[in-house]
């Protein structure tokens, strides 16, 4: 560590410059849930003493605690991935009106080509649909250099900003320069029940300051250097942002290019401007037309990318067939899927739910793999925490079916409880599942508060699965390892044929666990 | 001065040591002066499926991935990812494939394979010799720097030979 700490420069990744970039902004305060493609922000956070940094419940959580951080006077990050902002949207949403008093930062990542997600939603339109601006880096350099830009955005214009990120370049390595921290200036933490208190009448008064602080923004992007217009030949020109950016590079080294590192609000003056000076135009960007449709309404004449091509990532080798204007020739490269690993106690617990021909209501993790062929044992899998609530609306339409819903510990603790407490409430009776293997798995083996360990490892009070299960109201609360085969079955069989609510831990800790 | 791009494709399954070995390389590349880009697969994909890592070096790199046929050199860990790997390859681009059961039977600790490889592949780039060594100072944890060292410079050995 401290040899690395004297280089000069770093291979980093994006994810790994954001956090060097925000810890040289004078970070003081991180929150997150692990998330594939954005883990490694807070991992790498983690490693900095003056960086308080926390795993956090789950997003919304980790919003919320972020952005309180930010209005006590600490310059603040909250960072996801794209399906997890769906989970602080609320929290954002009105963010945008209480603005911030320390830099905040929101960091989101999304996953065009669907490395590691259940979708590929665009995040883009979150910052047009709740009015914050927006930046986008398309390569670690430049994520290292835009989140400190972010702060000072956040600062002068009383904003949360968002740095949106992609799995290409969050997983992308680069080498970076490392600089020395500089510490924030404090703002002082008052009491400002106009801004902080979202009553209508006070909420009003912000939605006029949110408007007029759009038009300031819409200013700032026409001005500012991450909106930058680089001169090539007249006869071709792009409009594009994020990493299609780098690909179109290789492809068209002569071209004009005008590049949106800070792409919302959009910077119609220079974006009209740099149309004028070329003969043909292209707009390219990766998933949602989020570009291409704002450009339009502008009246300005480009080429976009056929429709076909909103669907996965760009790679380069798209890049040509992307520009020609030509439909996405949908080809598979038979590829090795993953699996779960052999020995995973997950194999066990799904052995014994597929031979009693059950009805799986599935959540996300490692053990979402058991959908696949041959083991074929897990039936859904929608968002974190609807293992449980799909078993209780299954039940409503198909009550004489063995329905059981399975969810893992780190996913049940982050959306899981509130749903064991509706089961209950709403006199639910069936089995749910929790695959305790003690981690967060699937994103590399993350602390969370069922594993009485912090993010620095230090110990702390520990979250106990069976006693929250109770106090959420489950009949019976079962703790059993799913490798003693017989006894699990029986089990299961037992608790599936009672008119009971019954929650049974699977629990063995995962084998890539170091101890 | 022109700017040459160099591009080498790492492939293999999860748990062998692809990310490890391209990990390695692109701290060399750093260390001898050269702008680097390297991209990754994190997560799901890692659990026993497919991985792939690419990196590019040279005065200047804009993409992170290599186009079809766009690779000098092809480290494949696994046969049956060849096939659908070597698409990357150039036209006269070093395919180091040829090597990977020399390598299986020279190294009695299959954790070293990728080092060895790493070995093989130094001699295809220009990369000074100094440069990876400081990269392995860099990636591995000080006890195990000598073990792989001594590895790499077998694997180095055997492609100059």
């Amino acid at each position: 560590m401290a040899k690395k700490k004297t280089l000069q420069k770093a291979l980093l990744s994006g994810n790994e410059a954001l956090a060097y970039g925000a810890y040289e902004a004078g970070l003081g305060v991180a929150c997150a849930y692990p998330g594939t493609p954005s883990t490694e922000i807070l991992e790498t956070l983690a490693r900095f003493p003056e960086v308080d940094a926390q795993w956090s419940v789950n997003e919304k959580v980790a919003f919320e605690v972020a952005l309180g951080a930010a209005v006590s006077g600490v310059r603040s990050l909250f960072a996801c991935k794209h399906v997890g902002l769906n989970v602080a949207m609320d929290p954002l949403m009105t963010s945008s009106y209480t603005g911030v008093n320390a830099g905040f930062v929101i960091i989101v990542a999304d996953d065009p080509g669907m490395h590691s997600s259940q979708n590929e939603q665009d995040t883009r339109w979150v910052a047009l649909y709740s009015k914050l601006p927006l930046l986008e880096p398309s390569c670690p350099a430049e994520a290292k250099a835009y989140v400190k830009e972010a702060f000072k955005i956040s600062e002068r214009f009383d904003t949360p900003v968002m740095v949106r990120m992609t799995t290409r370049v969050s997983h992308t390595k680069e080498d970076v320069a490392l600089q020395s921290r500089e510490e924030a200036t404090r703002p002082v933490f008052e009491r400002n029940i106009p801004k902080y208190v979202m009553v209508p009448g006070h909420a009003y008064q912000r939605h006029i300051f949110v408007e007029k602080r759009l038009g300031k923004l819409k200013a700032y992007a026409e001005r500012t250097k991450l909106n930058a217009i680089e001169r090539g030949t007249s006869k071709l020109g792009f409009i594009t942002s994020s990493v299609p950016y780098q690909y179109l590079k290789d492809e068209y080294p002569d071209g004009s290019y005008l590049k949106l590192g800070m792409s919302y609000p959009f910077c119609d003056d220079k974006i009209r401007e740099f149309a004028k000076t070329v003969k043909r135009l292209y707009v390219v960007e990766e998933l949602d037309p989020f570009l291409e449709e704002h450009i339009r309404s502008l009246g300005v004449k480009f080429t976009a990318k056929d429709p076909s091509f909103r669907i996965g990532e760009l790679t380069p080798d798209l890049i040509p067939e992307v520009v020609a204007g030509k439909v996405k020739r949908e080809k598979r490269v038979p590829k090795r899927k993953p699996r779960l690993c052999p020995g995973c106690a997950h194999w066990a617990s799904f052995a014994a739910l597929k031979k009693m021909d059950a009805y799986v209501a599935g959540d996300i993790g490692c053990y979402t793999l058991a959908c696949l062929p041959p083991t074929s044992a897990l039936h859904s899998c929608l968002c974190m925490g609807a293992g449980v609530t799909f078993h209780e609306g299954w039940r409503k339409g198909a009550p004489d079916r063995k329905i059981v819903g399975v969810v893992g510990d780190s996913t049940f603790v982050h959306s899981g409880i509130t749903g064991l407490i509706n089961a209950a409430y709403n006199k639910t009776k069936g089995v749910i599942m929790i695959l305790d293997n003690s981690t967060t798995a699937m994103t590399g083996g993350q602390q969370h508060p069922a594993t009485g360990l912090t993010i620095r490892n230090e110990p702390t009070k520990q979250l106990v699965l069976e006693d929250i299960c109770r106090a959420c109201g489950a009949d019976n609360v079962d703790v059993i390892d799913p490798m003693n085969v017989k006894e699990f079955e029986a089990l299961l069989r037992k608790r599936v044929s009672e008119d009971a609510l019954s929650v049974v831990i699977s629990r063995r800790p995962c084998r890539l666990l170091k101890r | 001065m022109k700017n040459q791009v160099h591009s080498v494709t790492f492939g293999g399954i999860g748990g062998q040591g692809v990310l490890k070995a391209s990990e390695i390389a692109g701290w060399a590349a750093m260390f001898d002066g050269y702008h680097v880009k390297k991209s990754e697969v994190h997560g799901m994909a890692q659990r026993g499926g497919s991985v792939e890592s690419h990196l590019r070096f040279g005065k200047k790199v804009y993409s992170p991935l290599i186009s079809a046929g766009g690779a000098d050199v092809l480290v494949c860990f696994h046969h049956e990812e060849h096939p659908r790997l070597r698409t990357f390859l150039k036209k006269g681009g070093a395919d180091l494939t040829e090597y990977l059961d020399r390598a299986e039977a020279a190294i009695d600790n299959p954790r070293y394979i990728n080092t060895f490889l790493v070995g093989l592949l130094s001699a295809k780039l220009p990369i000074r010799e100094a440069a990876w060594m400081k990269a392995i100072e860099a990636v591995f944890r000080a006890e195990f720097v000598p073990e792989n060292k001594r590895v790499f410079l077998e694997g180095r050995r055997m492609a100059q030979s």
